[in-house]
Parts: C-alpha cells; sequence; structure tokens
C-alpha cells in the first residue's frame, strides 16, 4: 500500500512470442503475498493489448516478462504507447534475459524504471516498488 | 474533478477507470464523484456470472463478449477475485481469458479484488457498476469470485443471475440445498462434454420441477466454451429471460428494492461515521474498554451511555466527505 492506504497495482505482462511464464508467475505470486494487487495478462500480448489493458485496470505499475530477446522493440513500443495513453507516471519494470548493455540503455533512455535479470532475489523486486510509492 | 465526470460521460476510457479507481479506494472524492454519476445510471442492464472456482466463468464470460458484440451491444465487466486475507494482495487473473477483447474499445474490463468483502463480489462493485452504467455500457458483465454455497450478494447487484456448474459436481441432494442453487434464472452446465453432464443436467432439472408457481422457470443450459458450444442458446436464454424481467414488471421491482437498499446503506453509512466521529471526541474508547474487560462495567450499558451523550446527525459530515 502507498502512504495514502491505497492499494497498489501492478499488472504482470507477457509481450511478444514467448511461451514461458513460469517465472512471471512466480513474480506475480511474490507481490500477491507482499500485498499487491496483481493483473495478470496471460501469454502471447501484443504492445497494444498491454498498453489498453494497463489503461483499463488503472494500474501503478507495469511488470513486463520478456524472455524472447525483443526487449529492445517491445519495451520502448510499450512504453510509448503508455504515454499516448495519458499514463506517464506509470512505473515501468522489466524482468528477464537482458543483457548488461541493453539494461542500461533502457534505463538511461527512459523507457524502464528498473530492470531484474535471473538471479534477482524475489524481495528485490517487491521491495523497489514498495520503496516508490512510500 | 468536473472535468473527470465530465470526461467520463464522453466516453474517455481513462477517465472511466480512474473513476472506478476512485471508488474502490473510498478517496475523499468518492461520494461526490457518485453524486454527479447518479442522474446517468439506470439504463444498463446487468448480469451476474457465479459459479465454483474453475467451472469456467471468465471463459463463457469470454464467449458471452462474442455474442453479444455480434448484436453491437457496449459492454462492460467486472471481474472480481479473492483479496488475500493474509497479505492484502491477489492475482487478479480472470482477464486473462477475455484478452482477445483487449483492443476492442466498446469492451471495458476491469478487475477488482473482494479487499475483504465475502459474499462473492468485491466491497465497491456495486458502485464499479454505476461507472460503467454511466460510462453508458448497455450491458454489464459481472464475474464473481469462485464461490462455495453461500455467497449469494450477487443477487443484490445483478438483472439476471447465471449460476455456472459442471459434471459430477456431487449427488443429487447437492441440488436442493440452499444458498447459490436458489438463485439462478438461469443454470448453465459448462464442459459438458465431460462425463456425467447429463445425469448433472437431469438433476437441476428434477430440482427445478419440484418448485412450483413461479413464473419464470430457470432454463438448464449445456456448454462447452472451449468449443464455443451451446453459447447462441445460453445468449438467447439471457434475451428471453430480460424480456421477462421487462414484461413481468419484475425488473421494475428488483429495481425499486436495490434503491431502497443504496439508501438504507447510505443512512446507515453517515450514521455510523458520524456517530464515531462524535464518540472519539467525548470519551476515551481505551479507557470504556478497558472499563468492561474488568468488569467495571459492560458493553450493553455503556453502548446506550456513549450514544446519549452525542446527537445523532451531523449535517457537516454528510456534505463534506
Amino acid at each position: 500500500m502507498d502512504k495514502s492506504g491505497k492499494k497498489i497495482r501492478v499488472l504482470v505482462a507477457k509481450p511478444g512470442l514467448d511461451g514461458h511464464d513460469r517465472g512471471a508467475r512466480v513474480v506475480a505470486r511474490a507481490l500477491r503475498d507482499a500485498g499487491f494487487e496483481v493483473i495478470y495478462t496471460g501469454l502471447h500480448q501484443t504492445p497494444e493489448q498491454v498498453a489498453e489493458t494497463a489503461l483499463q485496470e488503472d494500474v501503478d505499475v507495469v511488470g513486463l516478462s520478456i524472455l524472447s530477446g525483443a526487449h529492445m522493440t517491445l519495451v520502448p513500443r510499450i512504453k510509448k504507447l503508455l504515454q499516448d495513453n495519458g499514463m506517464n507516471e506509470v512505473m515501468m519494470i522489466v524482468g528477464g534475459i537482458i543483457p548488461e548493455d541493453d539494461a542500461e540503455k533502457l534505463v538511461s533512455e527512459g523507457y524502464a524504471e528498473q530492470i531484474f535479470t535471473p538471479g534477482d532475489p524475489l524481495d528485490k523486486i517487491t521491495g523497489y516498488i514498495s520503496n516508490n510509492f512510500k | 474533478m468536473q472535468q473527470l465526470v465530465a470526461e467520463l460521460l464522453k466516453g474517455n476510457r481513462r477517465a472511466a477507470a480512474r473513476m472506478i479507481s476512485h471508488v474502490e479506494n473510498d478517496d475523499p472524492l468518492k461520494r461526490m464523484l457518485l453524486t454527479e454519476l447518479y442522474p446517468h445510471t439506470g439504463k444498463a442492464y446487468v448480469i451476474g456470472v457465479t459459479g465454483a472456482p474453475g467451472s469456467g466463468k471468465s471463459s463463457l464470460v469470454d464467449c458471452l463478449l462474442q455474442q453479444m458484440r455480434r448484436d453491437g451491444l457496449k459492454i462492460g465487466v467486472i471481474a472480481v477475485d479473492p483479496t488475500s486475507p493474509f497479505s492484502g494482495g491477489a492475482i487478479l487473473g480472470d482477464r486473462i481469458r477475455m484478452q482477445d477483447h483487449a483492443l476492442d474499445h466498446d469492451i471495458f474490463i476491469r478487475s477488482m479484488g473482494t479487499r475483504g468483502s465475502l459474499g462473492g463480489l468485491s466491497r465497491s462493485t456495486r458502485e464499479a457498476i454505476q461507472v460503467l452504467d454511466a460510462f453508458g455500457k448497455d450491458i454489464i458483465l459481472i464475474e464473481t469470485v469462485g464461490v462455495g454455497q453461500s455467497e449469494v450478494d450477487i443477487v443484490k447487484a445483478a438483472d439476471t443471475t447465471v449460476v455456472v456448474l459442471t459434471p459430477a459436481g456431487g449427488d443429487s441432494v447437492q441440488t436442493i440445498k440452499a444458498g447459490i442453487m436458489e438463485i439462478a434464472d438461469l443454470f448453465v452446465v459448462n464442459k459438458a462434454d465431460l462425463p456425467g453432464a447429463e445425469r448433472t443436467t437431469t438433476e437441476i432439472n428434477i430440482m427445478l420441477d419440484m418448485k412450483k408457481g413461479d413464473h419464470w422457470r430457470p432454463p438448464v443450459v449445456q456448454t462447452v466454451s472451449v468449443q464455443n458450444k451451446g453459447l447462441d442458446q445460453l445468449w438467447e436464454l439471457l434475451q428471453e429471460h430480460r424480456n421477462y424481467m421487462n414484461e413481468s414488471g419484475k425488473l421494475e421491482t428488483v429495481r425499486l428494492e436495490r434503491v431502497k437498499r443504496e439508501l438504507t446503506d447510505q443512512v446507515e453509512y453517515l450514521l455510523k461515521n458520524s456517530v464515531w466521529e462524535q464518540v472519539k471526541e467525548e470519551v476515551k474508547l481505551e479507557k470504556l474498554v478497558e472499563e468492561i474487560a474488568n468488569r467495571k462495567n459492560d458493553p450493553y450499558s455503556a453502548a446506550s451511555e456513549l450514544l446519549e451523550k452525542i446527537s445523532f446527525f451531523d449535517q457537516k459530515t454528510g456534505k463534506d466527505d
């Protein structure tokens, strides 16, 4: 919950052609246990579907799980669609197999706030979100 | 705030989404927003879909959306999933089945956590219905949490209630138990390709035929949502029930009852708030609690004494919050 006692809503989305959602589900479960309301989209979402879902669900955070290697295309695209929808303030975090160079670029160019990669403990993710809404 | 209402009435989807968040979070603006919206509500027809966890409610809603869109209707969906009583968190996963409709701008889907409510709906479902109603949706589909036998709040919110069952859900005694089996305007036996579908259907039918005198005898439909089977029939019967509700005048009765309940709820809410605010100002509650715990006082006389000290309604409370 944030400081006003409002529940934080997190969209966990799997954009693109990537059929593995074990990781996304583990993260979704951890977020649930940390007290967040998690909306999960399921597999194979287009960037448009992700952005529209974020809008209808009025989420505070969008978490993308991408294991396909298409992150440099998908993340900027979704960020742009969110902005087009007037959702500039939404926190964007990304998890997946993302090389360090790409991760730095996504953050420095403002497409994502934080990138999580294999080996990052779950409470690093939940803690990152909670700290940002304090 | 005025702008948010105006944007919503113009059909701005973001405004609708924000508005639902405001009501769900008990925002200080909530009462004012709902007051503004109220004149624009009362047009949508509300259909509730309820049933056990995993019985196929979300998939059925997905199929129904397809049917309704074919008729050009605009639809709002409220899909409720349970909030954890331990962490307060929730996994809202109903819309996974409905994502094919995510880009259809005439469909608006919102997931809600129960947030402590126990009757199968979320705490703010009724208010969210009003938002989507004012937003201009023709039909509002409510999907309850996966229910057991007695979570029947949906009847208070829906004009038509659909109960979804699956084959092999117990013997025929289950069909005559009170609770969920009594609230259906329409029964769906989903996953009807599984063994036992005929038997389940027959048992429900027998139960229904034992009861006489009602003008509407709930039909029982078999569906297989993954094969899109039985959905035409389900949609036809839903429309038939709606016609029945209209023509028999029952819709009006049901809606009057609903408004009456809303009014009583609001009175109770305001009264409760106003009373507690004053009580907190007047007395040290902890001290009183201690006295009662030590048996120097008792909860019954303490409550009466408390209420004697205060005036019952403070105009201010009603307007300011």
